[in-house]
């Protein structure tokens, strides 16, 4: 019988085909742990008595979410991280060079086939990749840095097929953020997400990104895409390992499948308070927004700035408008070819490349009875830091419009 | 550990991990006495002062959807939280939990019939809850869940065996 895409992966380094439901110990490629995370890994790892780091060009911290520091306590936890990565030789991004999720894919710790695990659970974004790559906690990341394998229990499949063209105003966020109204918020828990279909074909590897990001809002373990053409451009001259093309087998059997329609799909919001209380953005048109954020690892990539500009260039925000470029790379080449000139001219607050406002710790707090249009992943009650505020996620071109107008728009 | 007998607080469905340890919490500070001030906070902001040790508790779907703080289970577990029950739980949840040594129960048909309150007795190798004159029945924890759980915790597990459950050659699952 033919092998789903994570059956594939998984077969590649066992040396057979696995079972769904089995329990099988994987080496790892890339372990990543983050400033939220990070700190209680070290106390894990400090715990256990271990004595060294696997291997230092796969053990990863990247300091993202708090950053730079907006208080004492997180300093004294960034410095920890510092301190621990000097000690065992991890690899480590800091301040100012940008989102994990992000980074990872541009500095080429991730390829096709490889073994990913990240203690943050959007790592299932590296998918995008053909990589099998999922979330953890700080105390499974201590047993990786300290033995470089896990356990994992072999994913049972859901399939989402994209087939046709989307129209232009809709973007991969609104793709997936209809398949999570249709799969719920739980629709897929302990399940491989596999995206398939010729619209996912003809997607940059940005915006293959948003979506295998977002497969974790349907309890996905990982989200996966076929590597192709798309994905070698991308990954050449990045990788130190040959490129590979993985797909599935043809005759794999999946546990579930979804259809979409490109062509019959809309600008979708997901409203307050879950993920997958999905509208579309007709629905609530007019409604006035306060706050937009452009960014986060899921839409804060050079496509979806320049999609952004596009719409807000030698015009006037009227919303409180934050704008966080994914990474550095990301920062430079929106600089060159004037995005963030036009951005700030238009009214634009740009920031340092990181998770900015997402996850609630600074650079935007909203405040009590604020309306916030986000082109994050997580609408939850008090996630960007105020419990009282209302978070709408979107795409990148309907948050522009939103910010354009300061009320909820179609974007045309 | 085999046997816990609690008082039940009873929570909605998918209680994410922002609602059990917002982030804004997290970022500052890994002391545990200070994070658990606001265990559950997002979903009852009163709970860490009403909450007793031993107490159990019941869920609906989804339990520990979102991030992969383990600040989460770690908040739960030092409130004095025994076990949680749930229809079910979010993937990353399920194994932080057993790594911190927090025992987690998936089963479903508990929920409708408890509320607040009430008290419970989990028996895990016996895979039962008894609440009042009814048993309710869940699939046993695997074997190598229960082996670190019943060493404290993945860390306290390390440090007993000096390698992990699943490096063992002859690991039953």
């Amino acid at each position: 019988m033919g092998m789903t895409l994570a059956e594939k992966i998984i077969s590649r380094k066992i040396g057979r085909a696995p079972s769904p439901g089995e329990i099988v110990v994987l080496p790892i490629d890339a372990a990543m742990a983050q400033d939220g995370t990070a700190p209680l890994m070290i106390k894990s790892f400090e715990g256990m008595g271990a004595k060294k780091v696997w291997d230092g060009s796969k053990a990863i911290f990247v300091i993202d979410h708090i950053s730079p520091s907006s208080n004492e306590g997180t300093s004294a936890l960034h410095k920890m991280m510092r301190d621990f990565a000097k000690k065992f030789g991890v690899t480590l991004y800091d301040v100012g060079e940008g989102i994990c999720h992000q980074l990872l894919p541009e500095k080429g710790h991730i390829y096709p086939g490889g073994i990913v695990v990240g203690a943050d659970s959007h790592t299932c974004t590296h998918g995008a990749f053909a990589a099998f790559s999922t979330g953890i906690g700080s105390t499974d990341m201590a047993a990786v840095f300290a033995s470089g394998k896990l356990w994992f229990k072999v994913p049972e499949t859901l399939r989402i097929n994209i087939s046709g063209n989307m129209p232009k105003n809709v973007m991969s966020k609104d793709a997936i953020l209809y398949a999570i109204g249709e799969v719920g918020a739980d629709g897929a828990t302990y399940m491989s997400v596999e995206f398939t279909g010729d619209a996912v074909k003809a997607m940059s590897v940005d915006s293959r990104m948003a979506m295998t990001n977002m497969a974790v809002e349907m309890g996905g373990k990982t989200g996966l895409i076929a590597s192709d053409g798309v994905t070698r451009q991308y990954l050449e001259g990045r990788i130190k390992v040959p490129f590979l093309e993985i797909s599935a087998d043809p005759g794999a059997h999946y546990a579930d499948n979804l259809e979409v329609e490109a062509d019959k799909l809309e600008p979708m919001l997901s409203c307050p308070h879950q993920v997958d209380n999905v509208k579309a953005v007709s629905e609530m048109e007019g409604l006035q927004v306060d706050q937009v954020f452009i960014g986060s690892c899921t839409n804060g990539r050079l496509e979806d700035l320049e999609v952004a500009a596009r719409v807000i260039r030698g015009k006037k925000v009227r919303a409180r408008t934050i704008v966080m470029p994914a990474s550095r790379e990301t920062y430079l080449a929106a600089l060159k070819n004037g995005i963030i000139e036009e951005l700030v001219k238009s009214g634009c607050a740009v920031g340092v490349p990181g998770c900015g406002p997402c996850v609630g710790g600074h650079h935007g707090v909203p405040s009590p009875g604020d309306v916030v249009v986000s082109t994050t992943n997580r609408n939850f009650k008090g996630r960007m830091g105020c419990a009282d505020s209302s978070i709408y996620l979107a795409s990148p071109l309907t948050a522009a419009y939103c910010a354009l107008n300061g009320k909820i728009t179609v974007p045309e | 550990m085999e046997t816990l007998k609690g008082k039940v607080w009873k929570f909605g469905d998918d209680v994410s991990t922002d609602l059990i340890i917002p982030g804004k919490y997290k970022f500052k500070t890994i002391d545990l006495d200070e994070l658990a001030k606001h265990a559950m906070e997002g979903a009852d902001p009163q709970f860490a002062s009403k909450v007793s040790k031993g107490d159990i508790i019941v869920a609906g779907e989804n339990f520990g959807c979102g991030s992969s703080r383990e600040q989460a289970p770690l908040v739960i577990k030092h409130a004095g939280v025994s076990a949680v029950v749930a229809k079910s739980f979010a993937r990353i949840f399920y194994r932080n939990s057993f790594n911190i040594g927090l025992p987690l129960v998936e089963c479903p048909d508990l929920y409708d019939n408890v509320d607040t309150g009430d008290v419970v007795e989990i028996r895990l190798s016996e895979g039962k809850v008894m609440s009042g004159s009814k048993t309710f029945y869940f699939k046993p924890i695997p074997g190598f869940l229960m082996t670190i759980l019943q060493d404290g915790g993945l860390v306290e597990h390390f440090k007993k065996r000096g390698r992990f459950v699943w490096e063992e050659p002859t690991r039953s699952q």
